[in-house]
């Protein structure tokens, strides 16, 4: 009898927390959504009042709420609808996964919008409910992370994967000085960006100039404080030779800054972070154990995805290498891209030193 | 007589197989890396799960009383957000002020579970299941989704964490506090009326009420002590990661409930200690501190995490069972 109840709870509590989840981040979601098409209305209004409620919206799905990061991806995205004048709607799930983005995609398609813009959480998992909507007639970018080739249109790549790692390995070089043990601290094991940039420095390895340097591990902290934390800590333990971290994630990155500074340990880290959180850490004495950094302009970012979602849908790109397009931040192409789709690459990553980081940690 | 019935207690005890299980641990980790039994790799360690630890002995009082709290990861960022944003626009607030408003806030989000779980006769993995996500949600929305970045937490409450001024420069800050809270719990459920009480609650409800105890304000009472503690928890979180994200502590619970498990604590009430939850959470520590440092593949660490745990739990049940038959005998004869 006992057991009986007891299964029976479990089963009221899984379909409680699906409830619940959902309902959660529906709402969450929901409400910046709705301020965003209210703040709109009045360019809908002024262009054209004839169009049906949802046509001519542009959507932009995120990983998470609570990321940093891709708030400023949705803050340039929003920047540059507002100064276009178009609708837009803005959605953040309430957890990174791809049920989560599966959910409000299908949403989505159901309000019949123009376009969607997607940070996916995985890059398989989406392609059923993507395909749905490119088939209802809705255009689709990734941008930041990608899908795969066959449930998109094009990605926004922040930084071709090749720039990225000859940046960091050059870091890795310059701050190991020219040789030595390093290690990376990547976050999950099944990220798709950290496993290109790993694989693109690995490749850059092989070159001559990098030959006196020793890959040691490579170490996964899942983008988990305490877990980057213990990682780093045993890097730090396992190798005393160890001369530089390079991590290529905004969690592992900080969390490894406050490891090393805080075991005074003379181990050099370098990687992509974001500017606010490691402002404490960026600094070139042994006080500090982060010289310098890289990250991409989230913000310019965010607008890219934007000026591609519209010329995706006035035609003027079909997603097709070779297309051209010009918008309020210059001229871009699109190329092939690694996994067989296309891509429209940003810029190179930008640096964050001792010297800059204090205009910088107040932006992002 | 006396005398031998100790030793018999000593050997077959819950905790001694506990204690057994830590022992080979540590002896196979030391093998593996010399570096692990030191001064600097324990302290780490018990710095990085101070958090952990301490949730233990709430969430084994909530057990205790036949109830669960899986909302405390949340809890724990809802309070540490929001104590980290006063400090962040008030950076005149003394450390202990920073620790209070964790605490106090923790403490009212806890007592409101309370509330709904026993006025309410909600079950309460489900409705701590509504307000770990109300919680979660609530953390974004009262910090605008953004993050209390490092340059933004007050100098003097980063440094309370790498500071060992409590013990005047013996133990470090968050080792004090764990052992200042295992001592105040070993007491106060020992050998404390309102001990003894979230006890019977446990063990027999319907006993408890009879008896005359209240066992509304006794669960209300545990899930704000739990509340309490999370929020301890979100004010050492930020001290020790210099920064509070809206995500901070996400699964958290898991392991909490793990260390209290391991710990012998039973899912059905009435039964647990203090030591037991200690060494439970020990072992916990060791197992997320040591198995990057053996050399195993990351792939096999999680695999080996929930073997331990597994092995733990299922000793623990063997040796209750090998002691309740004992006692029956006892009886009997």
């Amino acid at each position: 009898m006992k057991k009986r109840l007891l299964s029976a709870l479990l089963c009221v509590a899984m379909v409680a927390s699906l409830v619940v989840g959902c309902g959660g981040s529906k709402e969450e979601a929901a409400a910046p959504a709705e301020e965003a098409t209210e703040e709109a209305a009045p360019a809908e209004e002024a262009t054209e009042e004839a169009a049906p409620a949802n046509d001519g919206v542009y959507a932009f799905i995120s990983k998470a709420a609570g990321n940093p990061y891709n708030e400023k991806e949705a803050e340039g995205f929003q920047t540059a609808m507002d100064e276009l004048g178009l609708n837009y709607v803005i959605k953040h799930p309430e957890t990174a996964t791809a049920d989560a983005q599966i959910t409000m995609i299908n949403e989505l398609v159901a309000q019949n919008v123009s376009s969607i813009a997607i940070a996916a959480n995985d890059a398989d998992a989406l392609q059923p409910a993507l395909e749905a909507a490119m088939a209802a007639g809705i255009k689709i970018c990734s941008v930041d992370s990608s899908t795969n080739a066959a449930s998109r249109a094009v990605h926004v790549n922040q930084a071709g994967t090749a720039i990225i790692g000859q940046t960091l390995m050059d870091a890795v070089l310059d701050l190991a000085g020219g040789e030595g043990q390093w290690a990376i601290l990547s976050a999950t094991s099944t990220a798709t960006n950290q496993n290109s940039w790993i694989a693109a420095m690995k490749e850059v390895m092989e070159g001559d100039a990098y030959a006196s340097l020793e890959l040691v591990e490579v170490a996964y902290g899942d983008d988990e404080y305490q877990k980057s934390v213990d990682q780093t800590q045993a890097l730090l333990s396992n190798y005393p030779e160890l001369k530089v971290i390079c991590a290529p994630t905004t969690v592992g990155i900080m969390a490894a800054a406050k490891a090393i500074q805080d075991a005074g340990s003379s181990v050099k880290l370098t990687g992509l972070g974001l500017p606010s959180e490691m402002a404490d850490y960026i600094g070139t004495d042994d006080a500090h154990s982060c010289p310098y950094m890289y990250l991409w302009n989230p913000i310019d970012l965010g607008k890219l995805a934007a000026y591609v979602s519209v010329a995706l849908v006035d035609g003027t790109i079909t997603g097709a290498a070779g297309d051209t397009f010009t918008c309020a931040l210059g001229d871009y192409e699109v190329v092939e891209a690694a996994d067989g789709g296309t891509e429209i690459i940003a810029g190179p990553p930008f640096a964050f030193t001792p010297e800059n980081i204090e205009e910088w940690k107040t932006v992002y | 007589m006396n005398k031998k019935f100790d030793l018999k207690k000593l050997t077959s005890s819950r905790e001694m197989s506990l204690v057994i299980v830590l022992i080979v641990l540590c002896v196979f980790i030391q093998l593996r890396n010399s570096t692990f039994l030191q001064f600097g790799t324990i302290e780490a360690m018990l710095k990085n799960y101070a958090v952990m630890m301490i949730m233990a002995l709430g969430m084994m009082c909530v057990l205790l009383t036949g109830g669960i709290d899986i909302a405390i990861g949340s809890t724990l960022a809802f309070s540490g957000m929001f104590s980290a944003l006063i400090m962040r626009d008030h950076p005149g607030v003394p450390v202990i002020g920073g620790f209070l408003i964790s605490m106090v806030v923790g403490m009212v989000l806890g007592a409101v579970i309370g509330v709904v779980i026993s006025k309410g006769k909600v079950p309460p993995i489900v409705a701590t299941l509504g307000f770990m996500n109300i919680y979660r949600g609530c953390t974004y929305l009262i910090a605008d989704s953004r993050w209390v970045a490092a340059y933004q937490v007050p100098e003097g409450f980063k440094a309370f964490a790498q500071s060992y001024y409590l013990t005047g420069g013996l133990l470090n800050n968050m080792i004090t506090v764990i052992i200042i809270c295992y001592v105040i719990f070993f007491i106060a459920l020992k050998w404390t009326t309102a001990g003894r009480r979230v006890y019977a609650v446990g063990s027999n409800a319907e006993a408890a009420e009879v008896s005359g105890i209240n066992v509304d304000s006794v669960k209300i009472g545990v899930y704000s002590l739990m509340g309490l503690l999370s929020g301890l928890g979100g004010a050492l979180w930020v001290s020790l990661y210099a920064s509070a994200q809206g995500d901070m502590a996400t699964g958290l619970e898991m392991d909490v409930i793990a260390a209290c498990v391991v710990g012998g604590v039973s899912l059905n009430g009435g039964r647990g200690t203090v030591p037991g939850v200690f060494l439970g959470g020990l072992i916990m520590a060791i197992i997320g501190k040591a198995l990057p440092l053996i050399g195993v593949s990351q792939f096999w660490q999680s695999a080996i995490k929930g073997l331990i745990i597994l092995f733990a739990v299922i000793l623990n049940v063997v040796t209750q069972r090998t002691m309740d038959k004992n006692a029956l005998k006892r009886r009997e004869m």
